[in-house]
């Protein structure tokens, strides 16, 4: 079946999810991001790559994060950017998706970059748009983001390099985690021989164990010897009826803190996508402490986009 | 590929370039090679212009000009791109850029255009292996060990063995 992210000849055209993406392709964008990283040490941190070209963030779903480091990272590119935060104009005036894409295709823009409450959203666009226009998803309900996913594994690759003998822990909600979707498929895709969920039944979808995870319902087990903790945002917005007695209730159980951080290697690292409900998921201390990269992944998420972006924009039918 | 007996030795035109490369050697200056035949002929050639020039601050650095390249429309992102490593202050800095094959000038401009966006240096010179003919652009090296016209339908390329040897090859242009 043709992945209807990939041209005819096999070149990424549309980044809408990790899932099905060749390694090949997932490692250009990981080697490409290695050289962008150093394009923002410099004194002058752009390249001309986009130059010309417009990139619309549009924005259904409310966004801090990512919308301002896709911004960034297409004007590091000398890309032309307008930014739409939807769904406080026209969507609320009763414009159709589609009509907003075709508006804003008719002021020759080049890429969308799109964000939406609901699954799909990016993929049904990316179906609509004109042959020239390249479509990313910057998360969609709970399917997909893949470009977080590919920075999580990005900054999992820079601080450990060898990555064929990682033990990797994704903790917490991942019913409701558009980001552990992706970063699943990303991580096994990659060859990672053991990548491992800690959530309670509740926050776990059916059958995730088809997707090559091993299901863990107790942290101090799940924990024990992994090189990676990916820690999970709890989704209160996206919460529907009791999955869960209390936050209190979840964090004695499933939030990380020093204590449960011992039982990984010494040298674990802590991640997570934010925003951070600290004293929910996580402990201030852990949050700040050594052995976080939670920084490093928003500064790795720039170079990330600027590999995407840079990628898509050369790839055409 | 073809192996063609006709080719020029890659490691006698090293030896060559070494000894053409001595006036241009100042002082601060550094060596720059661009991904990845430059690389590899400035990783060679280094450490004994270092040994030649004791008393000199050199300095090493490779460019990776993909995002600077004018053909990126056309043909995409170059699908290998490697990080540059300039790990020096480009400011008033004599650099010497270091290419297997001259041809086009095309690689050279995206070279300098990166390098500015470095800083601004002393003065950039060229030193390259082969000058295969064939520039498209007002660029040309201040030192080329060999110049070989080529036909244009043919691609002069470099490669380097399991023991850092570099011989070059004839290839049908992509």
């Amino acid at each position: 079946m043709h992945n209807p992210q990939l041209t005819k000849d096999g070149k990424l055209k549309h980044l809408l999810t990790t899932e099905g993406l060749p390694r090949a392709i997932l490692n250009q964008i990981l080697d490409t991001a290695e050289s962008f990283v150093g394009v923002a040490e410099r004194e002058v941190k752009k390249v001309p790559l986009l130059r010309g070209k417009t990139v619309c963030n549009i924005f259904f779903e409310n966004s801090t994060r990512t919308r301002t480091t896709f911004e960034i990272a297409a004007k590091r590119l000398s890309a032309d950017v307008i930014t739409l935060n939807v769904g406080t104009s026209s969507q609320s005036k009763g414009e159709t998706i589609l009509d907003t894409v075709d508006n804003l295709t008719a002021m020759h823009a080049d890429m969308f970059v799109v964000r939406h409450a609901e699954s799909g959203a990016a993929h049904f666009i990316a179906q609509h748009v004109a042959p020239h226009i390249h479509v990313i998803n910057a998360g969609d309900g709970r399917h997909a983001h893949p470009t977080q996913g590919l920075l999580d594994v990005f900054t999992i690759r820079r601080y450990k390099p060898e990555m064929h003998n990682l033990r990797v822990a994704l903790v917490g909600d991942v019913l409701h985690s558009r980001v552990a979707r992706s970063e699943i498929h990303a991580l096994t895709t990659l060859g990672i021989p053991e990548v491992r969920v800690i959530a309670p039944k509740t926050l776990l979808p059916q059958h995730v164990e088809k997707l090559g995870v091993q299901v863990y319902h107790d942290m101090n087990e799940g924990l024990k010897d992994v090189d990676v903790i990916m820690m999970l945002r709890l989704q209160n917005e996206r919460m529907n009826g009791a999955l869960l007695p209390s936050a209190q209730e979840y964090f004695k159980c499933y939030g990380l803190t020093q204590e449960k951080l011992a039982l990984a290697k010494p040298d674990a690292i802590v991640m997570h996508p934010g925003p951070m409900n600290r004293g929910v998921e996580i402990d201030s201390a852990v949050a700040d402490g050594k052995q976080s990269v939670i920084l490093p992944q928003v500064t790795y998420g720039i170079a990330v986009r600027m590999a995407v972006m840079s990628i898509l924009a050369g790839n055409s039918e | 590929m073809t192996l063609n007996p006709q080719l020029p030795n890659a490691e006698d035109l090293l030896l060559i370039l070494e000894q053409k490369l001595a006036p241009f050697i100042q002082p601060k200056t550094a060596i720059v090679g661009i991904h990845s035949g430059g690389a590899w002929i400035a990783e060679r050639l280094f450490p004994s212009l270092q040994q030649s020039h004791p008393d000199y601050s050199l300095v090493l650095g490779m460019l990776d000009s993909s995002f600077y390249r004018d053909d990126y429309n056309q043909r995409g992102l170059h699908a290998e791109t490697r990080p540059s490593q300039i790990p020096f202050d480009v400011e008033e800095q004599h650099i010497i850029l270091l290419d297997d094959v001259f041809y086009t000038g095309r690689t050279i401009r995206a070279a300098m255009n990166e390098l500015f966006d470095y800083g601004r240096p002393a003065s950039i010179s060229l030193a390259v292996l082969v000058d295969r003919g064939g520039r498209e652009l007002p660029i040309c090296p201040q030192v080329a060990a060999l110049e070989l016209e080529i036909p244009p339908q043919q691609k002069l390329q470099l490669s380097r063995d399991e023991n850092n040897q570099l011989q070059f090859t004839l290839e049908a242009h992509a």
